[in-house]
C-alpha cells in the first residue's frame, strides 16, 4: 500500500504564483528603470544633511518681528480662501444640477457637466492662478479666480453624488401636489442636501486655504507673496517665520473644519 | 448659527469682495486681455512634441516612484498612529508627524528638497513621497481603528508573536485598502507632479511654467490639454483597477 502524502496547502496554484512572481519582477524593474533614469547627485545627497541644517539653523529661531508685518498678508490669505470658495460654490451649483443622473435635463448636459468638473479637477490651482495672472494682472483678484475655478469641480462632483443619493419618496410627495420644477427643486431637493452641502463647503474652505498659502509664489497674492520675497532675499528667519504662521493656520482651520463636519453629521 | 452671525459674515465678505478692487474698467481691460491670450492661444501648438513627452513622462515617473515610497513608508507609520495597536505615547508621536507632514503646502516642501538635494526629478519624488507618507497613513490608520477584533483575537489564541498578529491578523484585513488607497495616491500625485516644476522639482510644470512666462499661449495650451488627457487616462486606469481589487 502507498502512503499518501497530503499535499501540502498552497494558497495560489504553481501558474498562480509564476504569474505574480513575474508581475512583481516586472513591476520591481519599472520602479529601479525609473529610479536609473531620475539623474540623483549623489555627492548633492551625501551633503544634503548639512544642507538642511544650514537651512534650518538659519531659519530658527524664526524672526518674531516680523510677525507683525505678516498680519495683513494673512488675511489676504484667509479672504482668498473663503471668497474663493463662495464663488466655486455659486459656480458649482448649476455643474451639480446637470451632473447629478436624477436632475439632468439630458445627456448632453449631463456630458457638458462632467467636462467642467475634469477640467476644472485636473487643472491645479496654481496653474489657473497663472492663467488668471494673465487675464487680470497679478493680485489676489487672480488667486480668488483660480480658488473659485479649481472648487468647481470638488464641490460639483460631491454634491451631484449627495443629489443622487436623495429620497425619491420626497420628490414624488412634492410633485404630487402639483409643484413646478423649481418648487420641487427647492422644497423637495434642497432640504434633503444642505447638511452635505454644508460639509462639502467647509471641507473645500479648509483645502483652500492650504491651497492659498503658496498661491503667492506665482503672483496671485496672500502670504506666499511675502514667503517668495524673504526666499529670494535670503531672510530665512522670516522664512522661518512664514512656515511657523502657516503652520499655525493651516491646522487651526483643519481642526475647525473637522469640528464643524463632525457637529453637522 | 443665528441670523445675527450670518449677517456679520455676509458683510464681512461683501467688505471683502470690495477690496479686490473690479471695477467696469478692470473688467474690460481683462476681457481684452483674455481675447489677445486666447487668439494667441489657438491652435494649440503640439510641435515641440519631444519636450512635451520627456517633461509628461517624467511626472509620471515621479507619481510612480513617489506613490511607491509613500506606500512603503506609510504603512510603518499607519501601524504607529492606530490607536488599537500601540500604546499611547506611539500614537501620539504617530499622530504627530503625520500632522507634521500634511500642513505644508507640496511647493513649499519641494523649496527645502531642491535646496537639499539640487534641481530635479529627484527633489520632486521626495516632496511627494513626504506628503504622501503622511496623508496615506492617515486614512490607512483610520480603517485599521476600525478592524475586526475578533479575526485578531483568534490569531493570538494559536499562540502567534505580535508580529505574527501583525501580519496574519490585521493586514489580511486592510489590504484591499491598502491597494486602494496606492492607486487613489498614484492619482492625486499625478496631479500634483505638473506643479512642483514650478520651484524646480522636475515634471511637465517647468515646462508650463517657461511657457507661461514666455508668452508661448499657444504651447502652453498643449501642455494643458496633455495634462487633462494623462489625469483623464490615469482616472481610468485607477477606476479599472480598483473595480479589479474590489
Amino acid at each position: 500500500m502507498t502512503v499518501v502524502r497530503p499535499a501540502r496547502w498552497r494558497r495560489y496554484s504553481r501558474a498562480q504564483t509564476l504569474g505574480r512572481t513575474c508581475a512583481q519582477l516586472a513591476l520591481a524593474l519599472l520602479a529601479a528603470w525609473m529610479l536609473a533614469r531620475l539623474g540623483i547627485r549623489w555627492d548633492y545627497v551625501a551633503d544634503s544633511p548639512a544642507q538642511v541644517g544650514d537651512l534650518l539653523g538659519r531659519m530658527f529661531p524664526p524672526d518674531w518681528s516680523f510677525a507683525r508685518a505678516l498680519l495683513a498678508p494673512l488675511v489676504q490669505t484667509l479672504n482668498i480662501a473663503t471668497l474663493g470658495t463662495v464663488g466655486g460654490v455659486l459656480l458649482a451649483l448649476p455643474i451639480a444640477i446637470l451632473a447629478a443622473l436624477n436632475l439632468t435635463p439630458s445627456r448632453f448636459t449631463y456630458a457638458l457637466a462632467r467636462l467642467v468638473m475634469v477640467v476644472s479637477r485636473s487643472v491645479d490651482t496654481l496653474i489657473w492662478a497663472l492663467i488668471f495672472i494673465i487675464v487680470v494682472g497679478p493680485g489676489s483678484l487672480a488667486g480668488v479666480l483660480a480658488v473659485a475655478v479649481r472648487s468647481i469641480g470638488f464641490v460639483s462632483k460631491l454634491l451631484a453624488e449627495g443629489i443622487e443619493e436623495i429620497d425619491r419618496g420626497q420628490v414624488e410627495a412634492v410633485t404630487a401636489t402639483g409643484a413646478t420644477r423649481l418648487q420641487t427643486l427647492l422644497y423637495a431637493i434642497v432640504p434633503q442636501i444642505k447638511p452635505v452641502f454644508a460639509g462639502i463647503c467647509i471641507y473645500r474652505w479648509d483645502i483652500n486655504i492650504r491651497e492659498s498659502t503658496v498661491l503667492g509664489l506665482v503672483g496671485a497674492g496672500g502670504i506666499g507673496f511675502a514667503l517668495n520675497e524673504a526666499i529670494l532675499g535670503l531672510e530665512w528667519s522670516r522664512v522661518g517665520m512664514i512656515l511657523v504662521v502657516i503652520l499655525v493656520v493651516v491646522a487651526a482651520s483643519e481642526a475647525a473644519s473637522a469640528y464643524v463636519r463632525k457637529r453637522l453629521t | 448659527m443665528g441670523p445675527a452671525a450670518w449677517t456679520a459674515a455676509a458683510a464681512f465678505l461683501l467688505w471683502n469682495a470690495v477690496n479686490l478692487e473690479i471695477n467696469p474698467e478692470r473688467i474690460a481691460r481683462g476681457l481684452g486681455r483674455l481675447g489677445t491670450v486666447m487668439a494667441r492661444a489657438f491652435p494649440p501648438d503640439f510641435s515641440r512634441a519631444g519636450l512635451l513627452a520627456s517633461g509628461v513622462l517624467e511626472s509620471v515617473e515621479i507619481a510612480t516612484l513617489s506613490t511607491l515610497f509613500g506606500v512603503l513608508l506609510g504603512i510603518p507609520l499607519a501601524v504607529l498612529a492606530a490607536r488599537n495597536v500601540v500604546v499611547l505615547p506611539v500614537y501620539a508621536a504617530g499622530r504627530g508627524v503625520m500632522t507634521l507632514g500634511r500642513t505644508f503646502h507640496e511647493l513649499i516642501v519641494a523649496i527645502i528638497f531642491v535646496k537639499a538635494v539640487g534641481f530635479g526629478p529627484f527633489a520632486g519624488v521626495l516632496t511627494l513621497t513626504v506628503s504622501s507618507v503622511s496623508f496615506f497613513a492617515k486614512l490607512l490608520a483610520e480603517s485599521i481603528e476600525t478592524i475586526d477584533r475578533g479575526q485578531i483575537e483568534a490569531i493570538r489564541a494559536t499562540g502567534a508573536s505580535r508580529g505574527g498578529v501583525l501580519i496574519f491578523g490585521v493586514l489580511p484585513q486592510i489590504l484591499p485598502r491598502i491597494v486602494g488607497l496606492t492607486i487613489y495616491h498614484w492619482d492625486i500625485h499625478l496631479r500634483q507632479s505638473t506643479i512642483i516644476g514650478i520651484v524646480g522639482a522636475g515634471g511637465i510644470g517647468a515646462t508650463l511654467y517657461n511657457a507661461f512666462s514666455r508668452y508661448d499661449y499657444d504651447f502652453a495650451l498643449a501642455i494643458l490639454i496633455v495634462i487633462v488627457a494623462i489625469v483623464l487616462v490615469g482616472e481610468a486606469v485607477s477606476a479599472v483597477a480598483r473595480r479589479s481589487v474590489q
